[in-house]
């Protein structure tokens, strides 16, 4: 394709891209420098139905005149990115230099909610991406092997995790395992224990998000995998039939080799997917034990006082960052193949 | 003839208008769109307010347990979302301190003559909410059970674990009590509740600056753990609502809920024979001090900043209407303690009345306070589920608290 040609055809998908990624992001970037304005507080008195006394209040009209001066807020620099609710350089500092043994540091920097919800991110993605390529490929498989009339159904069956919105299919097993739902009470059952409860540790609670996450993720592998399947090559199937090939090797020496690309495809939407985990987490009402890198910004933004901007900035950046590094192997593998190609 | 009859009706109508005051009902245009929390009380109250828009006006109302994570970005668009919103003292604060409602004190003087003085939320001389409500969370039992245990009702935390570890081991119920214990608001509202009862200060007097990490922070959390290990395993995960539905299933004895919950607990539907065994009592004090560990709250609601006067106007007059429906509050005695001209208390209302009475403090309304709850609703979780320390868990509450009230600029 020319050149010319080329850039007249990505264009309308590029101006898109810098309109409604490119600019989102710089924003994002410029308000995670900054931090509220001093807020000047004052005392008034303040009568309610349990009485009148003296309380401390925000001096509006300072506070305004302060915010119109500095609508961004206050420069902070990078001041919010090592606070102790982001990368807590201090605190990691004072760890590393007062903790006693290499655990005691691990534990106490496991305890801040920056490093807390990177473990739990981390953790998912890599808990949740490979068994969803393995189960995407094996159904994908069985199901090329049904009759016609019975592939339509089953196909539709097998993606109906993907088209239930997360947060409803997370509602859905959320009270299927409670102590009283149908899961919970039969694992209690099998269990013979009447205290096990699934949310109530936050071991039990992380396996449950990670069953749920590949559950919903495998359909997406399996959509990928099984659209690829139909493109394999007969023939050399064919001559790998009359050759005496079973179906195991079938698979491991034709099929496996041409779906390889779209594995690592698959790989990359997985992992770039799951670092951004949220619903699940609200859905399973799971916040006290599991938090990740979005679940830190939603929070920022929804939480009961002003919304957090540069907090939800910074975490964002960081996430952006933390997608970046994931994704770098296998962007450098498809690299060196597109190279070798040529 | 004719026309001077029309223009004695007139007279007659307008003087009587003016004897008290503009009649708030009937709206005729303007848009009112309410934001409130979800319970039965507000839904008593919200139809009341529905009645009194009448049909003129563009009506409606979004009900919503995350109202307090809605408010400000909801009304902080311009126009905002919403025309108002109910208000409690928690939520009235974090409102206040970006200008989001508007002074009420003209609407008043004009349709307000209804209204008790008790009922205006004055701040700085200038009318913020009206209130229609009182509410606190108090003892809920079960009498039956605990006559059958021979269990006084209890009047101390104390008293309420050792009844707990009797009912449990008498093999009635595995997880007798109930509390709102959901990680979030809920829990740090317990937590609150838990800490003002051992007669803790938040913050050092006059400043911003928290200060939890103390002897009473540790026994209110002690006491806390206690209490969860005599209640479903599933308590992080438990709402009031959820809770209340735990109570109507049978499965609880006790438990510490609000006393709008009347409400729905003592209404026609569910078990009858849960509804006639069903007692309130006073809440509890903890760890031998006299005040009930629990705090006021008055309901009420503020109109918004970033709203039309028009829609400004129209939703005041339809709430207005309501909140000084004396009809609606004797129709319902026991939804809740209303703080309407001319209610007389239903049989539920003494738990409030006795917190009140024995110095329950209202729930503090500092500009910073919503910070340290928001910062007290993940960091105490980890406590209660036995990962870590009290003086750990307090420690990081003050340490999450520092950095955001750096972040939002009060310290």
């Amino acid at each position: 394709m020319p050149h010319k040609t080329f850039f007249w055809f990505f264009f309308p998908s590029g101006l898109a891209m810098v309109l409604f990624i490119g600019l989102p992001i710089i924003s994002s970037f410029f308000q995670s420098l900054h931090i509220e304005p001093e807020q000047i507080l004052m005392e008034v008195e303040k009568c309610d139905p349990f009485g009148c006394k003296t309380e401390t209040k925000v001096d509006i009209e300072a506070t305004t005149k302060l915010q119109e001066e500095q609508p961004l807020g206050r420069f902070n620099g990078l001041g919010t990115y090592g606070d102790r609710n982001h990368l807590a350089f201090d605190q990691i500092k004072e760890a590393w230099n007062n903790s006693s043994s290499m655990s005691n540091f691990i534990d106490i920097l496991l305890n801040l909610p920056f490093y807390k919800a990177l473990l739990f991110t981390l953790t998912f993605c890599f808990a949740v991406t490979p068994p969803v390529v393995i189960l995407g490929f094996i159904v994908a498989l069985s199901i090329n092997t049904l009759t016609k009339s019975l592939k339509g159904p089953t196909i539709f069956g097998v993606i109906l995790p993907m088209i239930v919105t997360p947060l409803i299919g997370s509602l859905v097993l959320f009270w299927m395992i409670d102590a009283k739902g149908i899961l919970g009470a039969t694992i209690q059952y099998l269990f013979d224990d009447p205290n096990l409860s699934l949310k109530s540790s936050s071991q039990l609670t992380w396996i449950t998000l990670i069953i749920y996450g590949i559950w919903h993720n495998t359909p997406f592998a399996f959509v990928v995998f099984y659209a690829a399947l139909q493109t394999v090559p007969q023939d050399p199937i064919e001559a790998a039939i009359i050759d005496g090939a079973s179906r195991y090797d079938r698979v491991r020496h034709i099929v496996i080799p041409h779906l390889y690309p779209v594995a690592t495809f698959i790989i990359l939407i997985c992992l770039m997917d799951n670092f951004r985990v949220l619903e699940p987490i609200i859905g399973f009402a799971a916040e006290g034990v599991a938090q990740s890198l979005s679940w830190m910004i939603y929070n920022d933004l929804r939480s009961e006082n002003k919304m957090l901007f540069g907090s939800a900035g910074a975490t964002s950046m960081l996430t952006i960052i933390g997608v970046a590094f994931l994704l770098t192997p296998v962007l450098i593998r498809t690299w060196k193949e597109f190279r070798t190609e040529r | 003839m004719k026309k001077l009859l029309i223009a004695l009706l007139f007279s007659f109508v307008s003087t009587s208008a003016f004897a008290d005051g503009h009649s708030p009902c009937g709206v005729t245009d303007g848009s009112i769109k309410i934001l409130a929390n979800e319970f039965t009380t507000y839904r008593i109250f919200m139809d009341e307010v529905k009645s009194c828009a009448g049909d003129g006006a563009d009506f409606s109302v979004t009900h919503s347990v995350d109202h307090n994570k809605l408010q400000v970005a909801a009304l902080s668009a311009n126009p905002a979302e919403f025309s108002a919103k109910l208000v409690t003292n928690g939520s009235i604060t974090t409102l206040m301190n970006d200008n989001l409602i508007r002074p009420l004190d003209d609407l008043v003087a004009k349709y307000g003559s209804a209204l008790q003085d008790n009922q205006k939320i004055v701040i700085d001389g200038k009318i913020y909410a009206i209130a229609f409500m009182a509410n606190a969370q108090h003892l809920w039992y079960r009498e039956s059970i605990l006559n059958d245990l021979g269990i006084a009702v209890p009047s101390t935390y104390e008293e309420v674990i050792a009844a707990a570890e009797k009912i449990k081991a008498s093999g009635k119920m595995a997880n007798p009590y109930a509390g709102a214990f959901k990680s979030g608001w809920n829990v740090a509202q317990e937590f609150v509740n838990m800490y003002l009862g051992h007669g803790g200060e938040f913050f050092k007097a006059g400043t911003a600056e928290v200060s939890i990490n103390n002897d009473k922070g540790v026994a209110a959390l002690n006491m806390m753990k206690r209490l969860t290990e005599v209640s479903n395993p599933d308590f992080l995960t438990q709402d009031t609502n959820a809770v209340k539905e735990e109570w109507e299933s049978g499965n609880v004895a006790l438990m510490h809920v609000w006393n709008s919950g009347a409400a729905s607990l003592l209404d026609d539907e569910g078990d009858q024979m849960i509804k006639a065994d069903t007692r309130l009592a006073n809440s509890p004090s903890v760890g031998g001090g006299s005040v009930p560990a629990t705090t006021l709250w008055w309901d009420g609601f503020g109109i918004a900043t970033n709203t039309s006067d028009e829609n400004a106007e129209a939703s005041f007059r339809a709430l207005l209407g309501a909140a000084t429906s004396t009809e609606m509050a004797n129709a319902n005695p026991n939804a809740t303690i209303w703080l309407i001209d001319g209610y007389s208390p239903g049989d539920t209302a003494g738990p409030v009345v006795d917190a009140a009475n024995r110095g329950a403090a209202p729930y503090p309304s500092l500009p910073y306070m919503s910070l340290l709850h928001g910062a007290l609703s993940t960091e105490i979780v980890e406590f209660l589920q036995g990962n870590e320390s009290a003086e750990k868990a307090l420690a990081d509450v003050e340490a999450a608290y520092v950095a955001k009230a750096t972040e939002q600029g009060f310290l």
